[in-house]
């Protein structure tokens, strides 16, 4: 009988992966419930020993079984250009083995890199860490290992591993599939942590928007407890606040309360979750962990990439891209060669426009910056940011001016509130590309006409007036908010100035 | 099970629970369609709490309301990918079939990126939605 491989990832199912399976079954064949490849333009993507067509409807179902449907074959996926272009590490299993069977994990490595640090000194496997120049993957990029050590050596009768899993960068799915496709990883990456820093507990905070990883996870974690324990793994699902993605936010989230951004210091790795020493990494962060503490894991780990930011990123393309999906590679590759040469550009067929790397809170950037090499540094030093590694694509009937007053509308509506510049200042920024677009103010409102407003202007502002109040207010944020939601709302806005004003206009 | 005595079911189911409060709020908005100023009370009492500090909570999270909305539900992705991938051409059409029958909620981010545009209707997921297909999606509820 045939077996045929269907992913039962979330995006797969959104393209209709149900109905195929069912067609399949319905033929006769035997069917396997994967995770995803990631070549998410063709998913549904159906595996025949090896050989792979998609995108599948099951009206083609019968052509298949059949050994035909030549036009949607690609042949042996292993061998596609978009998988072996990549180096896999985090990702080495995706597309191969059944999320949900500890029998399949255990054939491909599963285990061994805890079994083998847990037979280590916690300062051992903190060294080894630290050696593979492993940096958060969550957007900020601190040295994964300094913060386990600051934990580890923090004195406390109790420490927490925190999972930040919080993913709500738009263009980011790399989380969801690595929860969904290989759940079990994550899990080990937590429990080698927990010993490193000495934790019993830990928590995975996860958005309420997934909820198939919420229910794989889960199920993971239940048939995982045996070889944790005594480490103990809760998910916390989140209730649709983008800002509870930071840290700090996070852990007043678990604690039950608003999720409001805490002042640091504290940092979190001395005062986190309930007042205990607590590392909080994103996904990818505690999943790239069990590679590092294979043997040799390290070594290799920090010899891929450049300077600081060493190891593999899973990049994620998105937007308005003909080949999106996960591509997981050394950093130091050029965003042109990921836009153009792995993603094949637009999906309409039109020129890129922009592409805003980092999520929400990143810049624009446009083509002229394409050989930028993925690297935070690099990033950094162009006024962007790699953030959790999402590119969104835009074509040219992109519009900058309406992509920069949303950036200010998407920081009102998450904003948590405590700080000045993020909470009022994001509204005043939608309002004033508003007034940009439209020539400036020719004279002073309402209020400000009102008697008692003693210093309010009591004339209008010209454009240029209004660009340069934007400017103020840009720096404000910029350096006045508590957190990257309101201090990197400028990044997109300036950007979208910078390189393209006439939009403004 | 009347209302009081699931809400006593709920909050036992938690008692032990470290941060319960989120956990408690999620079972209560899936059991009774909201958090009102009655449930906010009696959880309040339950941990402690003052009903403000309950409160605050509730309002501050998008997934909580203070009243029900029997209305079907659809989630329509409002991102930077989706937009990128035109949903904003949709919404209009998206708007005329749901009329008043329908509530169109916009979220941020269904991680779908790069098969936009997307919705979420219950526990399932739409990718590459055009008008023709997210308006059958909107009839369909």
């Amino acid at each position: 009988m045939t077996t045929v491989r269907i992913s039962d990832d979330a995006l797969a199912l959104a393209c209709g992966a149900e109905a195929v399976a069912a067609a399949f079954a319905a033929a006769g064949c035997t069917v396997e419930r994967v995770s995803s490849w990631g070549m998410h333009w063709l998913e549904p993507l159906v595996e025949i020993n090896g050989v792979g067509w998609g995108p599948v409807s099951p009206a083609r179902v019968g052509e298949i079984v059949a050994g035909g449907a030549d036009d949607i074959c690609i042949g042996p996926i292993a061998a596609h250009p978009f998988i072996i272009g990549q180096q896999r590490l985090t990702f080495a299993r995706a597309g191969k083995t059944r999320p949900l069977s500890l029998e399949d994990f255990a054939a491909s490595g599963g285990w061994s890199a805890l079994t083998r640090a847990r037979a280590m000194a916690p300062a051992t496997v903190i060294g080894e860490v630290l050696a593979s120049g492993l940096r958060g993957r969550g957007g900020a990029g601190f040295p994964a290992g300094i913060k386990w050590r600051t934990v580890a050596e923090a004195p406390a009768s109790h420490k927490f591993v925190v999972c930040n899993a919080d993913e709500g960068d738009s263009a980011t799915f790399a989380d969801r599939m690595l929860m969904e496709g290989d759940p079990f990883q994550l899990i080990e990456g937590m429990a080698i942590c927990a010993h490193a820093v000495g934790a019993a507990r830990g928590y995975v905070y996860m958005r309420s928007e997934y909820p198939h990883a919420i229910a794989k996870l889960k199920a993971a974690i239940a048939l995982a407890a045996e070889h944790i324990a005594p480490f103990e793994i809760e998910v916390r699902v989140g209730a649709g606040a983008y800002v509870c993605g930071e840290e700090t936010a996070l852990l007043n989230s678990i604690e039950g309360k608003r999720g409001e951004v805490r002042a640091k210091p504290p940092l979190p790795a001395l005062e986190g979750l309930f007042g205990c020493p607590t590392v909080v990494n994103n996904v990818l962060t505690l999943a790239a962990v069990p590679h590092i503490l294979s043997e040799g894991g390290a070594a290799l780990y920090a010899r891929l990439g450049v300077d600081r930011s060493k190891g593999t990123m899973p990049i994620q393309l998105a937007g308005n891209i003909r080949h999106g999906g996960l591509y997981e590679t050394a950093f130091g590759i050029s965003l042109g060669d990921l836009v153009n040469r792995i993603g094949g550009g637009t999906a309409s067929g039109r020129p890129v426009k922009a592409v805003q790397v980092g999520g929400p809170l990143g810049a624009y950037v446009p083509p002229s910056q394409f050989d930028l090499p993925f690297d935070y540094e690099a990033f950094a030093g162009a006024d962007a940011l790699i953030g959790h590694g999402g590119i969104c694509v835009f074509d040219d009937s992109a519009d900058l001016a309406a992509l920069a007053r949303f950036a200010f509308e998407f920081c009102a509506a998450e904003s948590c509130g405590k700080c000045t510049p993020c909470r009022i200042g994001s509204t005043r920024g939608v309002e004033l590309i508003d007034r940009i677009r439209v020539g400036g103010k020719p004279q002073a409102d309402a209020v400000e006409r009102l008697p008692q407003m003693h210093n309010a202007r009591k004339a209008g502002r010209s454009r240029e007036e209004e660009l340069a109040l934007l400017d103020d207010l840009l720096e404000a944020m910029q350096f006045g908010s508590l957190c990257a939601l309101g201090s990197f709302t400028p990044y997109p806005v300036r950007s979208a100035l910078k390189h393209w004003p006439e939009d403004f206009a | 099970m009347n209302r009081a005595e699931r809400l006593a079911a709920i909050l036992a189911d938690f008692a032990k629970v470290e941060g319960a409060l989120l956990p408690i709020l999620h079972e209560v908005q899936a059991a009774f369609g909201c958090v009102d100023a009655e449930a906010e009370a009696t959880i309040a009492a339950a941990l402690n709490l003052a009903r403000a500090e309950v409160h605050g909570v509730v309002s501050f999270y998008h997934d909580f309301s203070a009243a029900p909305d029997p209305r079907p539900c659809l989630e329509l992705c409002g991102a930077e990918a989706c937009q990128a991938r035109g949903v904003n051409a949709l919404l209009a059409a998206a708007r005329q079939a749901a009329g008043e029958r329908v509530r169109v909620k916009t979220v941020y981010c269904l991680g779908v990126c790069s098969a936009g545009p997307a919705a979420r209707t219950g526990d399932r997921l739409h990718a590459r939605l055009d008008e023709e297909t997210l308006v059958n999606l909107v009839n369909a509820l």
